[in-house]
């Protein structure tokens, strides 16, 4: 019987940074380390170090992070490559 | 223990008795009498399951397919334009390969707003993975819904499956029914066994976006699981033969071994028919009658009689008869005869009339192009 199970794994689409448009940027200065960005980001492309650590690999610039970070300290920049 | 009560209490008793954990349903005319009963099982404790109350047909499908994703029993019902606003999540159901079990009651479709029976609702849901049962009685009906568990929950099997009948002409109508002790039913179905399931210690993802080429390897394993699933529903009917006294299969013949012209019919409208092939044989016609009991998977390799007069109560526009041009795939000599839409009674005269044209090398609308 085949449907459409699929299991937990890194990256199964494949680098999925390609597809962003903005790129988000965090200012350590700002942030509280509150780690909302870790609990909100969809693709779980934010981890936890010592700041949070944003995967670029496969983030794919959605912005949730910048919106739900209540002091501000993630920025979306226009991706430049 | 012989019940006398109406195709809907018959049903709601029937899916009692197969012990569903979950059923979630909408009320819509005529098959409101089913979850009315059931709810009132539930509320006494005659049956231990979640009754949800939902907001719509979808949403009734959509709980079916996340309780079967967990693993549990599931029935719901439903009839008509409930059906239709289903029609997205039936596909879902299908191609998760989620055995829910449930009952349709066959209404016409509006407008022109209309209460009475015609098989339009779910022949119009052909194509989406579900096993299509139809009934001519109130004991099919019972029959049907309990070898429906054992049948879509088959390993080799794992589909939704639909039971049909018509509204009122079984849905309101009071008949005689053998119903088998509990301990009965408990010994002929077992247990449900999920081919997959949601579990929080072994986590999946079910439904994520999935590549051109394995998509279409879901759809083959769909159609394979079908053409099984003929060889499932003969087992199981035979099996329910042999332990209740009354033997299924995908089509039930009447009077054909000798038949010139055998008529080929479903739902309600075949206990007329059987009736007016006594009638004719009477007067020395040899005629016999094959109702369809499945309509998906479709039984065309046993529909192997030279002329055959097909009487459709549905109609697909701009093509005719459904059941008539599926039988095409026979190669035989048919007759086409469109009856019966919107609860337009069909009896045993008609179907001699029918018989008679054919006879006669007519077919069409009946009686609006010939009669």
């Amino acid at each position: 019987m085949k449907t459409a199970i699929s299991y937990p794994t890194v990256g199964a689409m494949g680098k999925t940074g390609t597809w962003r448009v903005f790129r988000p940027s965090l200012d350590r200065e700002k942030c509280i380390k509150c780690w909302r960005c870790w609990i909100f980001c969809p693709d779980s492309a934010i981890s936890r170090d010592e700041y949070p650590v944003i995967d670029y690999e496969y983030c794919k610039g959605c912005g949730v992070c910048a919106n739900e970070c209540p002091v501000n300290a993630i920025e979306m920049g226009r991706e430049e490559k | 223990m012989i019940f006398i009560d109406t195709a809907n209490h018959i049903s709601a008793l029937a899916a009692k008795m197969a012990k569903p954990h979950v059923i979630a349903a909408y009320p819509i005319t005529p098959q409101t009498t089913i979850v009315e009963r059931l709810a009132e099982y539930v509320e006494s404790g005659q049956l231990n399951a979640d009754f949800i109350r939902v907001e719509s047909e979808h949403s009734a499908m959509a709980a079916c397919i996340g309780a079967s994703a967990m693993g549990a029993r599931t029935f719901t019902a439903t009839a008509s334009h409930g059906l239709l606003l289903m029609h997205e999540m039936l596909h879902w159901a299908g191609l998760a390969r989620l055995p829910v079990v449930m009952v349709n009651v066959n209404r016409a479709i509006g407008p022109g707003w209309n209460i009475w029976s015609d098989l339009n609702d779910s022949l119009s849901q052909r194509d989406t993975g579900w096993i299509q049962f139809y009934a001519s009685s109130n004991q099919e009906v019972f029959d049907n819904i309990i070898q429906a568990y054992k049948i879509g929950e088959s390993e080799e099997v794992m589909l939704p499956v639909m039971i049909s009948y018509d509204g009122f002409t079984l849905s309101h109508t009071s008949m005689p029914v053998e119903v088998p002790e509990q301990s009965k039913i408990d010994e002929f179905l077992p247990p449900f066994k999920p081919a997959w399931k949601i579990d929080v210690e072994n986590p999946i993802t079910h439904g994520n976006i999935v590549p051109p080429e394995p998509y279409m390897e879901i759809r083959y394993s769909m159609q394979r699981a079908m053409e099984r699933a003929k060889k499932i529903i003969e087992e199981v009917g035979e099996e329910w033969g042999k332990k209740f006294g009354r033997e299924y299969d995908l089509i039930q013949e009447y009077k054909c071994d000798d038949a010139d012209y055998v008529m080929v019919t479903m739902g309600a409208i075949s206990a007329e028919a059987r009736f007016a092939v006594d009638e004719l044989r009477k007067r020395g016609e040899k005629v016999g009658l094959v109702n369809l009991r499945t309509f998906r998977p479709f039984p065309y390799e046993k529909l192997k009689y030279e002329k055959m007069i097909v009487i459709d109560r549905n109609v697909s526009p701009g093509l005719g008869g459904v059941v008539y041009h599926e039988m095409k795939k026979t190669g035989k000599d048919l007759y086409g005869f469109i009856a019966g839409l919107g609860g337009v009674d069909v009896s045993y005269k008609d179907f001699e009339r029918i018989y008679e044209l054919a006879k006669r090398g007519k077919e069409g609308w009946y009686p609006l192009e010939v009669k």
